[in-house]
């Protein structure tokens, strides 16, 4: 075990926020999930009884019928918005007089840094970059998530837990968004940083990160696997056994991503019909939505499928084309 | 001449006059004196306090909200909120402390713009000047870096507090599409400032970043098809960016350009529509009262709209 090499990225002043969100998301989830639960208990309560769910104060907050509905902003609220100022700048000046902020050479374009890494915040973005192309983990990725984002309230059909907590009425909305956000965006930052060392390498915790290591690759694509040389259509159309091997990649790397869609499609499918209450939602929704949910569903499985592709099985591409490679 | 002797009677005359009056202000100056320190006791009732703040501070319910609602800063606020709203767990208070640190960084921003040339000759020693010469220059700095993260982890777990609760559903869906534009900005923000010191950190983390739009499908030359649109390193997505085929004094440029004036200008923009909506919205979402599954009322297709005396309009739900 290298402590010191896990001291030495865990302390960088550059990824103290990182470290700062391995505590506040567990505590954040944990927060609204304890308001939720209580919610869902009360909810079960009022569902049982609907006398009570007629006459009761709707809310897990304290409540005599005496008081206001509503406060005046000030000094309620105000109070409380200068309070919370006053803490952050408190916070900003102590973390600002005790750790100073990074600063490199010279830029230089001659001195490669190793590892070259992106401000924290876009490592997942980065990290992605192992798993696809370019132009997919640094444009389209990034595209289909604010765009994802941007769809999640005219897909959602679901009316309840508007504007309060809960677990129960929202399930399937809040499980999604967890592998979304703290699965992939916020594991695949942690992983950008505390993993990947020189060369991008995998340093499980506690390994040096060594510059000189070389990692043979043993990385092959899918076609490799299945022993797709071209030999057949070179054979068939009568050109050299390179076209052949081109068109046969082309052709063949189809059939992969249309398994993976039908797969995709029917798992989401499977989680969506999973409960009672999810079918009646589904119910619910037009046509547009549900196509649009099923899409970016599947496109978001799409990374931990390659994930798993790649980690797990060495491949690298499941679709070779001359233009594009997948 | 009789006129100039007699104007030199009235002269004489304005004399005795200003010896009169000097004599009575003598008599009065205390008197005065008394009246003008007693009124600094109530500075509220000066006309200088009246012409800044209009209402009275009385400790009394009009007041109240009156002091929000004639206060060009208080009143994106609305006169009275929700009880529950005003208790810490149900907010977090994730939106407003992004919005003060977005405040932060501009004051830390702009002081900052005093001491630094967006050139490759100065720009790295502006840092060392700032860091090692400027009085309080290194906590200037460090504030601004700090307060950039810790903004983008703000936003992050606004995003999140607005998604357990729901409130991204009718009537604010818009909202949140403004809101996550917001958050793709505020790391936009981020990332254009990290190129700035133009140190190895910057300039490979930019490097790293602009690289990917070279690959752009279409639009940048090693991406998918790029070749079609006739894309080349000097004329892709990428060399618009960067201003030049790599990362280098035109980049440093446009990286302080989209960093201190452009990107500001759009967020400020986004910024207003998006607290005008959480008003137009119906204010703060909750804590609501929970629904019963039992009272889920079956879709009306179109959705009737109902418009609100107060210019609100909401669907009803």
């Amino acid at each position: 075990m290298d402590w010191h090499q896990i001291w030495e990225i865990a302390s960088a002043p550059d990824n103290v926020p990182i470290v700062a969100m391995l505590f506040l998301i567990p505590f954040y989830l944990w927060y609204a999930l304890k308001q939720g639960i209580e919610n869902d208990k009360l909810i079960a309560i009022l569902e049982s009884d609907a006398n009570l769910a007629k006459t009761k104060y709707r809310k897990t907050q304290e409540w005599d019928p005496n008081w206001d509905r509503e406060v005046h902003t000030w000094p309620y609220l105000m109070r409380m918005e200068f309070l919370v100022a006053i803490i952050i700048t408190v916070l900003l000046m102590v973390w600002s007089l005790t750790l100073n902020a990074p600063l490199e050479e010279p830029a230089n374009p001659n001195v490669t840094m190793n590892p070259a890494k992106a401000p924290w915040y876009f490592l997942g973005l980065q990290e992605m970059l192992v798993y696809f192309d370019p132009w997919i983990a640094g444009v389209v990725m990034p595209t289909l998530v604010i765009v994802g984002l941007m769809v999640i309230p005219y897909i959602d059909a679901n009316p309840l837990g508007n504007g309060y907590y809960t677990y129960k009425q929202r399930r399937f909305s809040i499980w999604t968004f967890m592998f979304g956000f703290v699965g992939l965006w916020v594991l695949m930052i942690v992983i950008g940083t505390f993993i990947r060392g020189p060369g991008w390498m995998w340093f499980w915790p506690g390994r040096t990160w060594d510059a000189e290591r070389v990692d043979y690759a043993v990385n092959r694509n899918l076609d490799q696997v299945f022993g797709i040389d071209g030999s057949w259509t070179s054979a068939m159309f009568h050109v050299t056994k390179d076209q052949g091997a081109i068109w046969a990649r082309v052709v063949f790397g189809i059939f992969p991503l249309i398994a993976f869609f039908i797969v995709a499609a029917i798992l989401v499918h499977w989680i969506c019909m999973r409960t009672e209450f999810s079918r009646r939602i589904y119910q619910r929704m037009s046509l547009v939505q549900l196509v649009t949910m099923y899409t970016f569903l599947i496109f978001m499985f799409s990374l931990p499928a390659k994930i798993l592709l790649r980690l797990v099985f060495t491949i690298h591409y499941v679709w070779v084309t001359p233009w594009f490679s997948i | 001449m009789p006129e100039e002797n007699g104007g030199s009677k009235e002269k004489t005359g304005v004399l005795e006059k200003v010896q009169a009056d000097a004599a009575a202000l003598r008599e009065t100056l205390k008197e005065k004196t008394k009246q003008q320190v007693d009124g600094l006791k109530e500075p509220e009732k000066t006309q200088l306090y009246r012409s800044m703040f209009r209402v009275k501070h009385d400790d009394e319910p009009r007041n109240r909200a009156l002091s929000v609602l004639s206060n060009v800063f208080f009143h994106l606020h609305p006169a009275k909120v929700n009880r529950d709203a005003t208790k810490y767990n149900f907010t977090w208070g994730m939106g407003g402390i992004t919005f003060y640190l977005f405040i932060v960084l501009t004051f830390t921003g702009v002081l900052l713009m005093f001491y630094y040339h967006p050139t490759k000759v100065q720009a790295f020693r502006d840092i060392l000047y700032l860091e090692n010469d400027v009085p309080f220059g290194k906590l200037l700095r460090n504030m601004h870096r700090w307060a950039a993260h810790l903004m983008i982890i703000a936003v992050w777990l606004h995003m999140f507090r607005v998604f357990m609760t729901g409130s991204y559903k009718r009537p604010r869906e818009f909202n949140w599409c403004v809101g996550v534009l917001l958050m793709v900005l505020t790391m936009l923000l981020s990332f254009t400032g990290y190129l700035l010191p133009d140190d190895q950190l910057g300039f490979w983390a930019v490097t790293v970043g602009t690289n990917m739009a070279r690959a752009t499908p279409f639009l940048g030359h090693e991406g998918p098809l790029g070749g079609l649109l006739g894309m080349t390193p000097y004329n892709d997505v990428r060399f618009a960016l960067l201003g030049g085929s790599i990362v280098d004094a035109n980049a440093l440029l446009r990286a302080y350009i989209w960093h201190c004036i452009a990107i500001p200008l759009i967020v400020s923009i986004f910024l207003g529509v998006h607290f005008w909506r959480v008003r137009k919205d119906g204010g703060i979402s909750g804590p609501a009262p929970v629904m019963l599954e039992s009272e889920i009322k079956e879709e009306r297709n179109p959705r009737p709209v109902v418009l609100r005396p107060s210019g609100m309009s909401q669907h009803d739900k």
